[in-house]
């Protein structure tokens, strides 16, 4: 699909208009002959940022992959509330086995389609930040060194959501999660801890990484998009507020994520066989602090008394962000 | 063609005849030999379009074929031990999924302490997960009971386990009877599945499933499982038919005419019970034996049936459940209920140790004596046992058990055991 | 039935002289059954491999614990292995060394054995000579033969070129066959007394 990037900038709503578009240019969601992979009528909750980057990624991927593609599935949210029998919002083959297994049970949908010449059949996996940085890590890293022909989805809203909030690798410093609680010396998640799974996945030198947001799902479909033309090992790490966990306003998903990457908090880049080979720049920088005050699990941070170390801790992080991928536009 | 081959080799072969399309190994002591013959034969072009995946762990490697079963892959696995209880999670689920999965299980004890050596720790831990379990009493059955592993697998919708003693078995070079692929290719049709994964009909496999129907969906597997029983004489039965040979089924008694003791065992032991049985007879001794060759879904009614008539049953069984004794023992007593026998159990062969013909025959003796405790170690070495309780009693910080034990037995490497 | 174990040294492929004793008995018609003492042994520790031969089905699985046959591969194992426990009285040894037994010091230990049931034999010489490197176990299993009688060497030799295919193969089987023509001629001639073996 042809690709423009958006060169304008709305207040507002914050979302570009595919309106604005010439009709190629179009994400694939605002054509009629979507394929609804994950179908309305689910039940996650209002304001879902999983859910949304599910319905975009997937519909981008079958459509890069004419319509033949299988899904697996890491036990989650997005498996929960897309699957309570006897109402599957599937419209494509999809399974679930366990939490830590997604990878590797993808790699056996790959290996079963190589086995039997059907490698016009695509296959994904998705998982949440719990299954892909945490639990499923071996599988994920496997399934990566032996560059098996996965598109990995990894939708990351930076916590344990169907188990009510707890801490997980991708958690960043200073949430609050039920198991980081905003109590003690250090209130929320500890600092310096926390794994990137992104430049982990760079770092097997895989054919393609990247990383996305729902606060730019054009970029989003464009991803998937040159991801599924890629043979290989592939991830897609794509950042998902989650209104539950993170205690934002259900109807700010989609600004809380345009405020992780303009803050320079959540970096979007693309990387090729381990090498950074474009980044989307910042257009409209904010600080850390407009982003953190969106969003109760930072609420301990403002006060009284205000926690201005932390505030200034994880500034710097996105200064380094900034300053690694060259964010400034 | 019969050859002079090892065990593990043997299994190998026979998993290639029946055309396998994904295997996804990871290497552990004695299930190695297994999974590098075939990883050979996969990759010098002798399986058709077979994929082998080199996995990171046991989990991984029973996923892949999770993954690839649902994709409508006949698939195989091979483990044992720690690697089975890494990948029990998979274990439950693929029983679950009701995937026809077929696994070797080189029976290994499962530590700590760690332990490389065969009994059934691992298999048994494992015996309730939905798998159906068979265990081959000689390398001749394990290569067979592979090709009706996968027939009833793909028939039950289940998966199955063929239980093999690790090294006893796996490495041991007996002759095998290695049956022709056009046998095979007609007794073990293409795989058809009643699920996969396809975008021409899409389906979800693996949906959650609540209270108001998970009752009924386990009611349905185990209905399911339980067609085994009957499904497992037949295919034994057509086996023989076409192989000419027996092999399988679900119990099978030996010298069990006019026996009014019975012992009960599973797997290789069964060999050196027959020689004990057959000079215990020359005594006039009336023994004889039941080897379960099927023991998941449990023979309940089948067992029943061949020892109702014996006065005292030994079951011999390398497994302990620490804190209750015999695993095997338990599912015989439940067999033959209301029947006035007494069952002993005898746990012997843990982590290796030597079953002799001579303790065999002893414990016969000694049960007719009533002289077996209950549990019985066989074997077991009592002084090493009463020092270290001592020790242990007199001392807070004993320091670990496992290493006190391996000092006062003095088991340096090059002991014969 | 007759068992017989073998004592080596972990890389000096104990556990492959006791397949190829068993496929040679096989081809021979007789039931035959080799495994390993199942260590977790590293290169040069001790290790042990078992064969059974039999002319019906072996159906016992226990360890050997009273052989008919110790074939000792390596010698250093003299002063820290119990090579000889358990052997049958009227049991065979062969032992792999360039010296006789009294130099070695066991002709007294094994003198109740009967006459020609112990043999010291230069194997790791004849591997050296015929491979090059001073492997033992296939010029052993032609001793053996030679020694017992209870396995030919053409299966022997048969045996090596199936599990060594090409020019490996036929350098063992030269190994094999030297070592059963020596040890037949040192059972012919009692008081030969060569440096290189001696039979009782």
């Amino acid at each position: 699909m042809p690709e423009q990037r958006i060169k304008f900038y709305q207040t507002g709503t914050y979302t570009a208009g595919n309106r604005l578009l010439n009709e190629e240019a179009r994400t694939v969601q605002s054509r009629m002959d979507r394929t609804n992979s994950l179908n309305s009528g689910h039940r996650a909750c209002q304001g879902c940022g999983e859910a949304l980057g599910a319905r975009y990624a997937v519909d981008a991927a079958m459509r890069a992959a004419h319509d033949r593609l299988i899904a697996v599935n890491a036990t989650g949210c997005l498996e929960v509330f897309s699957s309570p029998y006897p109402e599957s919002a599937w419209q494509i083959p999809w399974m679930h086995s366990v939490f830590g297994n997604a990878p590797a049970v993808a790699s056996g949908v790959a290996a079963a389609l190589r086995a039997k010449g059907r490698e016009d059949v695509k296959v994904i996996a998705q998982g949440g930040d719990g299954a892909t940085v945490d639990i499923g890590f071996g599988c994920l890293s496997g399934m990566f060194e032996r560059n098996d022909d996965v598109l990995y989805l990894c939708y990351d809203n930076e916590a344990y959501m169907n188990t009510g909030i707890q801490r997980s690798g991708a958690t960043p410093p200073f949430a609050r999660t039920n198991t980081t609680q905003a109590v003690g010396e250090t209130p929320g998640n500890l600092p310096s801890t926390g794994k990137n799974l992104p430049r982990i996945a760079m770092a097997h030198g895989i054919p393609y990484v990247a990383t996305a947001s729902v606060a730019d799902l054009h970029d989003l479909e464009a991803k998937v998009t040159r991801a599924m033309a890629v043979q290989g090992a592939r991830y897609l790490h794509i950042h998902v507020p989650c209104p539950l966990g993170w205690g934002s306003d259900p109807a700010h998903t989609i600004k809380v994520a345009r405020m992780a990457v303009e803050s320079g908090l959540f970096p979007l880049f693309e990387a090729q066989f381990g090498t950074v080979v474009d980044r989307m720049p910042i257009r409209h920088k904010v600080s850390v602090e407009q982003y953190l005050e969106l969003q109760d699990r930072f609420k301990h941070l403002f006060g009284p008394p205000r926690n201005t170390d932390a505030i200034a801790a994880i500034q710097a992080i996105a200064d380094a962000n900034i300053a690694t991928y060259g964010l400034t536009a | 063609m019969l050859a002079q081959i090892e065990g593990s080799q043997a299994v190998a072969e026979s998993v290639v005849l029946c055309r396998p399309e994904v295997i996804a190994a990871y290497p552990i002591s004695p299930q190695t030999h297994i999974v590098e013959r075939l990883s050979r034969m996969v990759k010098h072009g002798d399986v058709g379009r077979c994929q082998y995946l080199n996995v990171e762990s046991e989990f991984a490697a029973l996923s892949v074929l999770i993954g690839a079963s649902a994709t409508g892959a006949r698939t195989y696995t091979a483990t044992t031990s720690q690697g089975l209880l890494f990948m029990a999670e998979a274990v439950y689920n693929a029983a679950g999924l009701g995937l026809p999965i077929v696994m070797t299980i080189a029976n290994r004890a499962v530590g700590a302490p760690i332990n490389i050596w065969n009994d059934h720790s691992d298999s048994m831990a494992l015996r309730d997960a939905g798998w159906v379990q068979l265990y081959a009493e000689t390398n001749q059955e394990a290569a067979d009971l592979h090709i009706q592993a996968f027939r009833l697998a793909e028939e039950l919708s289940c998966p199955v386990m063929v239980c093999m003693d690790g090294y006893i078995l796996t490495h041991a070079y007996e002759a095998v009877d290695m049956p022709a692929q056009s046998l095979v290719d007609a007794f073990l049709p293409p795989y058809s599945p009643v699920q996969v994964l396809d975008p021409k009909a899409p389906i979800s496999i693996g949906a959650m499933v609540g209270p108001e129907a998970f009752t009924e969906v386990k009611y349905l597997a185990h209905h399911q499982y339980l067609r085994a029983l009957a499904l497992i004489p037949e295919v034994a039965g057509a086996f023989a038919q076409q192989f000419q040979r027996l092999s399988g089924g679900l119990c099978s008694p030996y010298r069990m005419e006019g026996a009014s003791i019975a012992v009960v065992a599973l797997g290789s032991v069964i060999g050196t019970i027959k020689e004990a049985i057959d000079e215990l007879r020359l005594d006039g001794i009336a023994v004889g034996c039941v080897k379960i060759g099927c023991y998941r879904p449990f023979p309940m009614v089948q067992l029943r049936g061949t020892l109702e008539g014996v006065t005292r049953v030994i079951v011999v069984e390398k497994d302990l459940a620490v804190g209750m004794g015999g695993i095997v023992s338990a599912d015989v007593r439940m067999a033959l209920q209301g029947l006035p026998i007494p069952i002993h159990t005898v746990i012997a062969g843990l982590g290796g140790r030597s079953i002799p013909k001579s303790s065999l025959k002893q414990m016969v003796q000694d049960a007719r004596a009533e002289r077996l405790s209950e549990p019985h170690f066989l074997d077991l070495n009592r002084t090493v046992i009463d020092n270290e309780l001592m020790r242990r009693r007199d001392q807070r910080q004993a320091g670990p058990m496992a290493e006190q034990v391996i000092r006062a037995v003095n088991a340096i490497g090059t002991k014969v055991v | 039935m007759q068992a017989v174990r073998i004592h080596g040294r972990g890389g000096q492929g104990v556990v492959t002289a006791a397949e190829l004793l068993s496929i040679a008995a096989f081809t021979d018609g007789k039931q035959a059954q080799a495994f390993p003492s199942f260590g977790s042994e590293r290169m040069g520790a001790p290790v042990m491999a078992f064969c059974r031969i039999d002319k019906k089905t072996i159906r016992t699985r226990e360890s050997v614990t009273h052989p008919d046959v110790i074939i000792v591969q390596d010698p250093t194992l003299l002063h820290h292995v119990d090579l000889f426990g358990g052997l049958s009285p009227s049991g065979y040894v062969l032992l792999n060394s360039r010296f006789s037994l009294d130099k070695i010091g066991l002709e007294e230990f094994l003198s109740s054995l009967p006459d020609g049931h112990v043999c010291t034999l230069a194997a790791s010489d004849i591997g050296q000579k015929h491979l090059t490197r001073s492997i033992a176990n296939t010029a052993l299993l032609g001793g053996f033969a030679a020694m017992t009688g209870w396995i030919t060497l053409k299966s022997v030799e048969s045996a090596i070129r199936h599990k060594f295919p090409g020019a490996l193969g036929e350098a063992n089987a030269a190994a094999a066959r030297e070592a059963y023509d020596w040890v037949i001629a040192c059972l012919n001639e009692p008081g030969r007394g060569t440096p290189h073996a001696r039979a009782n």
